[in-house]
């Protein structure tokens, strides 16, 4: 049976891991490689690293980070964060990374999600979706790109067939009015991306107690369940979390 | 020193340093002599079929004529199924033809691409998964498997809501759909595993 996933997400900035509130209020969580090691060892079935600042001085830094990580972590992980060019993935790909991760590049220009998908398998494209909440009583959800600072009038569902239909290979889904509050994952959104596709789908932003994925798994219906904050600061270990999982009857690999 | 063909598909530096890891000698390589005195082949692979069977282009010939020689070879993932008759990836392809059975979709009714970690049912008669216990976790990212039919063969399954290949053996070639350079110390020991027949094969790792 396939076991549902728990990635550490670990965002990156000046080849340091951070970690902020709302991605604001931003504190050193220390360092891409070691940190990335000490999880591969704890039991994380994959990693994502995500490069928060973004600009063309650090895509320089970020390939060389991949390449550090791949030498030292022999478990999947993704890389995402300002990746706009098939020429930039290819380069992220070869650099060792399993899958990268797009977003506002996708929204600006859809068919990157279908040309990386034609060329390098739907398997290492993965369309991160940032959502929030438009109208509380009607679920519905709005795409929101750049780091979350800017809203669009696109409805995540829909973003979210869309995608798939483009050859997107799994949805990393953020809540962004869940995200660093701690306070469990939007479960609505997650269950209705999941309903909506067949790919697998990442639960991201909310979680801060060991039921809060269990609750994703079960009521958001997700395949894998992503937090940041929670493990870098030492609250649980990957193994408590996938222990506590395993408790409650979720298959995991533990 | 075994061989990692090097023929432009993605990731295969990730198998070149699972390799180094475990302290085996190994060297990323597409050229004819390198290929032919490696103690093995690995056939990596991140790509569509297509396009995987056409990047090995030329390479393919010598690749079967070593295999029948008797030479370890170990595809993954991509790679694994190239090893199969054919694929209906993106239209029909052929592919390398060593082992009889072709690739084809996972059926529909379940979440695709199979992503992820799953458990392998491991025989007691497969030398590449020797050492792993009964069942093992390792790392899927695919939506399309192998249906094998040739008969002289060893299988290993996992399941996927109906019994599905992971790995398989006949006589010296292997193979792998999951991803032993990313299935953590599981995965690692397989390529031991690997190193540890090209050695005996040829005396040196």
């Amino acid at each position: 049976m396939l076991t549902k996933r728990v990635i550490p997400c670990l965002d990156v900035k000046d080849n340091r891991v951070v970690k902020g509130v709302n991605f604001l209020n931003l504190q050193d969580a220390g360092d891409p490689v070691e940190l990335g090691t000490k999880y591969s060892d704890s039991g994380a079935d994959e990693l994502v690293f995500l490069d928060i600042t973004a600009t063309i001085r650090s895509r320089k830094t970020i390939v060389e980070l991949v390449e550090k990580v791949a030498e030292n972590v022999f478990i999947p992980f993704t890389v995402g964060g300002g990746i706009q060019t098939v020429e930039q993935i290819d380069e992220l790909l070869r650099s060792g990374a399993e899958k990268v991760s797009i977003n506002t590049a996708a929204v600006e220009n859809p068919d990157l999600i279908a040309e990386a998908a034609r060329q390098f398998g739907s398997q290492c494209v993965v369309v991160a979706i940032d959502a929030r909440r438009a109208e509380e009583k009607r679920n519905k959800w709005k795409v929101c790109v750049k780091a979350g600072t800017e809203s669009t009038d696109i409805d995540v569902i829909e973003w979210a067939v869309k995608v798939e239909n483009l050859g997107a290979g799994e949805i990393l889904l953020t809540s962004m009015d869940a995200d660093g509050t701690k306070a469990g994952y939007d479960n609505k959104l997650n269950r209705s991306v999941t309903d909506a596709v067949n790919i697998p789908v990442i639960a991201s932003g909310g979680a801060g107690k060991l039921e809060h994925l269990y609750d994703a798994i079960v009521d958001g219906g997700v395949d894998a369940v992503l937090m940041a904050s929670v493990t870098h600061f030492g609250n649980y270990t990957v193994k408590q979390m996938k222990k506590y999982l395993a408790d409650r009857g979720i298959s995991v690999n533990l | 020193m075994i061989v990692v063909i090097d023929y432009d598909v993605g990731n295969v530096r990730s198998v070149c340093n699972a390799f180094s890891h475990i302290g085996c000698e190994v060297k990323l390589s597409c050229k004819s002599e390198e290929i032919r005195t490696a103690s093995g082949l690995v056939l990596p692979g991140v790509a569509a079929f297509g396009y995987a069977i056409n990047a090995l282009g030329l390479l393919a010939e010598q690749v079967k004529e070593i295999a029948f020689d008797g030479k370890p070879l170990l595809g993954i993932c991509v790679g694994y199924q190239l090893l199969f008759e054919t694929s209906t990836e993106h239209g029909e392809h052929k592919g390398l033809g060593l082992i009889q059975g072709r690739v084809i979709p996972i059926p529909p009714g379940r979440t695709v691409p199979h992503m992820g970690w799953n458990s392998v049912k491991i025989p007691k008669y497969m030398e590449l998964l020797a050492g792993l216990g009964e069942r093992k976790n390792f790392y899927f990212a695919h939506s399309y498997y192998a249906d094998i039919t040739d008969r002289d063969t060893s299988v290993a399954y996992t399941n996927y809501g109906f019994d599905m290949p992971a790995s398989v053996q006949k006589t010296n070639i292997y193979g792998t759909q999951f991803h032993p350079e990313k299935s953590g110390q599981a995965g690692l020991r397989i390529l031991k595993n690997f190193a540890r027949i090209c050695k005996r094969n040829t005396g040196k790792c």
